[in-house]
């Protein structure tokens, strides 16, 4: 390349390969399930305890009115129906981001994509690009198809750590599988606990979708939305 | 456009959805999928784990202050509470089904039996859990007392409270569980005798399963080859009413 010379983007680019925007929408739909119904099952005690063991006459570090109607499913409570579309949805989500981290690291998507690169980690630079976030501004040419550290950041704490977080606190709560696994009580520090932690996982998955949603509007929603369903991508150009 | 507006259309969408998902689950093969993770479930659980395998026995220090009871608080019947009068001298517990030897239990003849003592918790459906220390008689003792026949598939646990609806309560569990080391007929909660809030005389552990597993009230063990005939067939009280899992380990 000449000195000088800038490298040419191409206008429109595949900015998500098949499995990524697969994997998108499966979750998009398994999570919407598994957020409702949950709430519909809390809906049955909405009380929350740390420890071994919690019920009404132990004191609840949260206690919270029953979740609406328009916010559980089903709508009308039944705890047998709301626990069939959980525990239905459930071991397909798991599986599902099981096959998507091996996926992620055998062709490369991890290292490629999601990895931090020489220098990203850097103070200047995450300030920098907090600044960015904070004013708006969006990347644009080729800085446009790669993550931005906090987005790469936010993408690493889901996938690696909120969401392994709320399948095992899902397991923990199941008194056959702490029979299976009895670690998972070590690891959570008892059934109350990790239906605490399964709460407070699912509320920081409401928080990223917030965020997820308000930046793919300020980011452009057409472009954004086609890219993660034909996974065709238009760059936007650099400023002048 | 005011935010409150947005909200206001987000949560109608929202509403829409749900009630979208309402009507799928009226879908035959939908309600069918639905239904069938319990299978699943059942299958990975009982591969993943050993069929002994224990659920966590607590030191006495976990116990619960107070533990709290659900479901009948008291079956309230003439016959029970003219059982309860008398401290249960009358009551019997029958040992029937598929088995080549009948038995007729006292509470005096079951107290006379080998123990096991285990601090263990119990989970409700609904999300809480309490811990107590039970004291009962291994359920592998009776069977094999009764000499239980080769045919027989699951054991069938009848109780004494009949729920609002006139209906007996009732449970079953299958021989992996029903020959565990922890399942147990209690006799005492936290070194007391059972209290009627939590199913006196007798009632079942089953500690790898959910808390409407442990049928209070015990009046009656039946082996029986399949759960078909026994209430509206789905093996337990829930099951047949609320569509709630026969298999509840989780």
């Amino acid at each position: 390349m000449p000195p000088g010379q800038t490298p040419t983007v191409p206008s429109v680019v595949i900015r998500h390969t098949w499995p990524v925007r697969a994997w998108h929408w499966f979750n998009a739909v398994l999570l919407y399930i598994l957020l409702t119904s949950g709430l519909g099952i809390f809906n049955a005690h909405p009380r929350l305890y740390w420890g071994q063991y919690g019920a009404n006459f132990d004191s609840a570090w949260l206690e919270l009115e029953r979740f609406g109607p328009l916010l559980t499913l089903p709508a009308r409570y039944d705890l047998a129906m709301s626990r069939h579309w959980h525990l239905t949805a459930a071991p397909l989500f798991a599986f599902g981001l099981l096959a998507y981290m091996l996926w992620s690291l055998v062709s490369g998507h991890i290292s490629r994509d999601l990895a931090f690169r020489r220098g990203e980690l850097e103070a200047r630079h995450v300030w920098q690009d907090i600044r960015n976030h904070a004013r708006l501004r969006f990347p644009t040419g080729t800085a446009a198809l790669r993550y931005n550290v906090l987005q790469k950041a936010s993408y690493i704490a889901i996938i690696f750590i909120v969401l392994p977080v709320i399948i095992l606190t899902g397991l923990t709560m199941s008194p056959g599988m702490n029979a299976a696994w009895p670690w998972l009580l070590d690891l959570f520090g008892g059934r109350q606990s990790a239906r605490s932690i399964h709460f407070i996982a699912a509320f920081a998955l409401v928080a990223f979708f917030l965020i997820h949603i308000l930046m793919v509007v300020l980011a452009g929603p057409i472009n954004e939305l086609r890219s993660m369903i034909t996974g065709r991508y238009r760059v936007p150009e650099d400023r002048p | 456009m005011s935010l409150i507006f947005t909200r206001r259309a987000i949560m109608l969408g929202a509403g829409a959805m749900l009630t979208g998902c309402d009507r799928i689950a009226r879908n035959d093969m939908v309600r069918d999928a639905l239904f069938n993770a319990e299978n699943f479930h059942k299958w990975a659980q009982r591969t993943l784990m050993a069929r002994d395998a224990l659920a966590r026995e607590f030191s006495p220090d976990h116990i619960s202050p107070i533990f709290r009871s659900n479901g009948t608080n008291n079956p309230n019947t003439a016959e029970y509470k003219a059982l309860w009068r008398s401290g249960f001298v009358d009551w019997r517990l029958e040992v029937t089904g598929l088995v080549d030897r009948p038995l007729s239990l006292s509470l005096a003849q079951l107290r006379g039996l080998p123990h096991r003592e285990q601090i263990t918790r119990h989970d409700c459906v609904e999300g809480w859990s309490a811990i107590g220390k039970w004291r009962g008689v291994p359920l592998k003792l009776l069977l094999d007392a009764a000499r239980m026949k080769d045919r027989a598939r699951y054991i069938v646990f009848h109780c004494a409270d009949t729920m609002g609806d006139g209906h007996p309560y009732y449970e079953s569990i299958d021989l992996v569980d029903a020959f565990h080391p922890q399942s147990i007929l209690a006799f005492a909660l936290n070194d007391q005798p059972l209290r009627v809030a939590n199913g006196a005389p007798l009632r079942l552990r089953v500690e790898r399963q959910l808390g409407y597993k442990h049928a209070k009230y015990l009046m009656k063990i039946e082996a029986v080859d399949n759960l078909a005939g026994i209430g509206s067939g789905k093996g337990g009280y829930w099951e047949d009413r609320a569509g709630y899992d026969w298999y509840a380990g989780i």
